[in-house]
C-alpha cells in the first residue's frame, strides 16, 4: 500500500500529511497531528470519543477515512476555543456544573452538543437526551452534563446570534 | 483494533463504480456511508483488498415522481429523518430511522448502504419492506429494479451481482387511508433491534373497516421479512373495534386480545428465531405477539386519523 499525500483543513488551518488508505480520521488526527481532544474508544462509531465535526456535521473520526476529509473543514473541541485557548462557553458551562471528571468524553459531548443548539435553538432535556445517547460517559451519571447543555442553550437562547459569551 | 490495510478509490458516477467492483472482483468493495462497513473493517470481520467510495457519485434529494417517493441510495439517514417528502410520503420510514444508531451514525450512514449491508435487524430494512419499496439497481448490464423483499437473502447477503450497486430505493407514496406504525424492543436506546416490527393498514370505503394489511419484522430470522399474506388475511374486512384493547397494566399483559392479536400470535407461531446471546426464540416471538398487535392497533389509529 503506497501513502499518499494529502491536505487536511484542520480547526482553521491546513495540514500536509501523508497517510495509507486506511488511515482513519482519527488516526492521522491524533497519531500524526497529535490532536489529544479526538480519543480512540470503541472503533464501532458507538461510544462517540473520536467525534469531530465534519463541515460542522458530528462524525464518528474511527468511522471515515482521512481520505475522505480532503477539501473538507475538520473541526475538534480545540478548534472551539478562542485565542489563547480560552472556554468556548459551552466549555465554561461544563466546568461550573461539574459535567466532567476524567474528561474522556467530554470533546465528544461537546460538539455533540453544540451542534444540538446551533440547529434547535432551545431544545428540550429529552431532545438533549436523545442527541447524546451515542456519547458514553463513564464517570458523572450523565445528569451534570445534560444541566451544562441546558444551561448553556438557556444562554443562547437570550443572545440575539445564538452564541452567548 | 485497527483495519487491514486496503487500497480506495473514489468514483465519481454509478457508472465507474460498476466497472472498478467489475475489475476488482471479490476483493471490492463499495464505500456509502461507512457505518457499517467501517465498524467490520474495525473488528477485522472483513478483508476487503479494495474500497470503492461512492459518496462522490451522486448529489440527488429526495424527489417524487408520479405516486413514488425516490430516495437516491446515498440519501443520509439524518435526511430521511428530516426531509419534508419523506415525512410526508413515508412517515413509516421518517419514524422508523429515529431508532437508527445515533447523530453520527444518521449523518454519514446511508439508506442504499444500510439496505445492502442486509443486517437482519435492521430498522430501515424493516420499514422499507412494510412500506412496499423496491429498490433500483445498476451493473454492466444496465438498470433493474426489484422488491426490497426479493433484495435480502440471508445474514448480510443480498441477492445483487458481483457487480451491481443499489442507485436509489422507490417508494409508493404513503394513500390517504394508509395508517403506520414502527415498534422496536432494544437494550438500550440505539442499540440493535432485538425484535423490530413495521405496519401498514389500509382502510376501505367504510371508513373503520380494514381493506388491506401488510407487517414486516426484523430480528427474528437471518434476514428482514414480511409476515405471510395469508397470517394477516383474517384482518381484511374486520371492523377497526374488533382489533382488541391496548394492553394495560394488571390485564393479560400483551394485549393479546382480538383480531390484532390472533394475527400477531399466528405470525409469531410461524416464525423460528434464533436463541443467542442477546434473546432466546421464545423471547423473541413473545416479543413479536406483543409488537405486532400494538403495530396493527396503532397503523389502525393512525389510519382513522388520517380519514378523519
Amino acid at each position: 500500500m503506497t501513502r499518499r499525500r494529502l491536505v487536511l483543513s484542520v480547526n482553521g488551518s491546513d495540514h500536509e500529511v501523508w497517510v495509507l488508505p486506511s488511515d482513519t480520521l482519527l488516526d492521522v488526527l491524533h497519531d500524526e497531528l497529535g490532536l489529544a481532544d479526538v480519543r480512540y474508544g470503541c472503533g464501532e462509531g458507538v461510544c462517540g470519543t473520536c467525534t469531530v465535526l465534519l463541515d460542522g456535521e458530528p462524525v464518528n473520526g474511527c468511522l471515515t477515512l482521512a481520505v475522505q476529509a480532503a477539501g473538507r473543514q475538520v473541526t475538534t473541541l480545540r478548534g472551539l476555543m478562542g485565542p489563547g485557548e480560552t472556554l468556548h462557553p459551552l466549555q465554561a458551562c461544563f466546568l461550573r456544573r461539574g459535567a466532567s471528571q476524567c474528561g474522556f468524553c467530554t470533546p465528544g459531548m461537546i460538539l455533540t452538543a453544540l451542534d444540538l443548539v446551533r440547529r434547535r435553538g432551545r431544545p428540550s432535556r429529552e431532545e438533549i437526551k436523545y442527541a447524546l445517547v451515542g456519547n458514553l460517559c463513564r464517570c458523572t451519571g450523565y445528569t451534570k452534563i445534560l444541566d451544562a447543555v441546558e444551561e448553556y442553550a438557556d444562554r443562547a437562547a437570550d443572545t440575539p446570534d445564538g452564541v452567548p459569551s | 483494533m485497527v483495519a487491514p490495510a486496503f487500497e480506495y478509490v473514489a468514483a465519481g458516477s454509478y457508472d465507474e463504480a460498476a466497472r472498478l467492483l467489475a475489475d476488482g472482483g471479490d476483493e471490492a468493495k463499495i464505500l456509502a456511508g461507512g457505518q457499517s462497513l467501517m465498524p467490520m473493517l474495525n473488528l477485522r470481520f472483513s478483508h476487503p483488498g479494495l474500497l470503492i467510495d461512492i459518496n462522490a457519485a451522486d448529489d440527488r434529494e429526495p424527489f417524487v415522481t408520479g405516486s413514488v417517493l425516490r430516495l437516491p441510495a446515498l440519501t443520509r439517514h439524518r435526511v430521511l429523518l428530516e426531509h419534508d417528502l419523506v415525512r410526508r410520503h413515508c412517515p413509516l420510514l421518517a419514524g422508523a430511522v429515529r431508532h437508527v444508531g445515533n447523530v453520527r451514525v444518521r449523518n454519514r450512514g446511508t439508506i442504499g448502504g444500510s439496505l445492502a449491508h442486509a443486517d437482519p435487524t435492521s430498522e430501515i430494512g424493516c420499514s422499507a419492506l412494510a412500506a412496499g419499496a423496491q429498490v433500483a439497481v445498476r451493473g454492466p448490464g444496465g438498470e433493474r429494479t426489484m422488491p426490497v423483499a426479493d433484495l435480502f437473502l440471508s445474514y448480510w447477503s443480498t441477492t445483487l451481482a458481483e457487480s451491481e450497486i443499489i442507485t436509489d430505493v422507490l417508494i409508493p407514496v404513503a394513500g390517504p387511508r394508509q395508517g403506520w406504525s414502527f415498534h422496536e424492543m432494544v437494550r438500550r436506546t440505539s442499540d440493535f433491534a432485538i425484535v423490530a416490527v413495521a405496519a401498514m393498514v389500509e382502510l376501505g370505503e367504510e371508513a373503520d373497516t380494514i381493506a388491506a394489511t401488510r407487517v414486516a419484522l426484523a430480528g427474528v430470522a437471518d434476514r428482514a421479512l414480511l409476515a405471510g399474506p395469508g397470517l394477516l388475511g383474517g384482518l381484511t374486512g374486520v371492523n377497526g373495534s374488533m382489533l382488541g384493547g391496548v394492553a394495560r397494566a394488571g390485564g393479560t399483559g400483551d394485549g393479546a386480545g382480538g383480531a390484532a392479536g390472533a394475527a400477531a400470535a399466528a405470525i409469531a407461531d410461524s416464525l423460528e428465531p434464533v436463541d443467542d446471546v442477546h434473546a432466546s426464540a421464545d423471547y423473541r416471538r413473545r416479543l413479536v405477539r406483543v409488537l405486532v398487535a400494538r403495530a396493527l392497533r396503532e397503523a389502525y389509529a393512525d389510519a382513522a386519523g388520517r380519514v378523519g
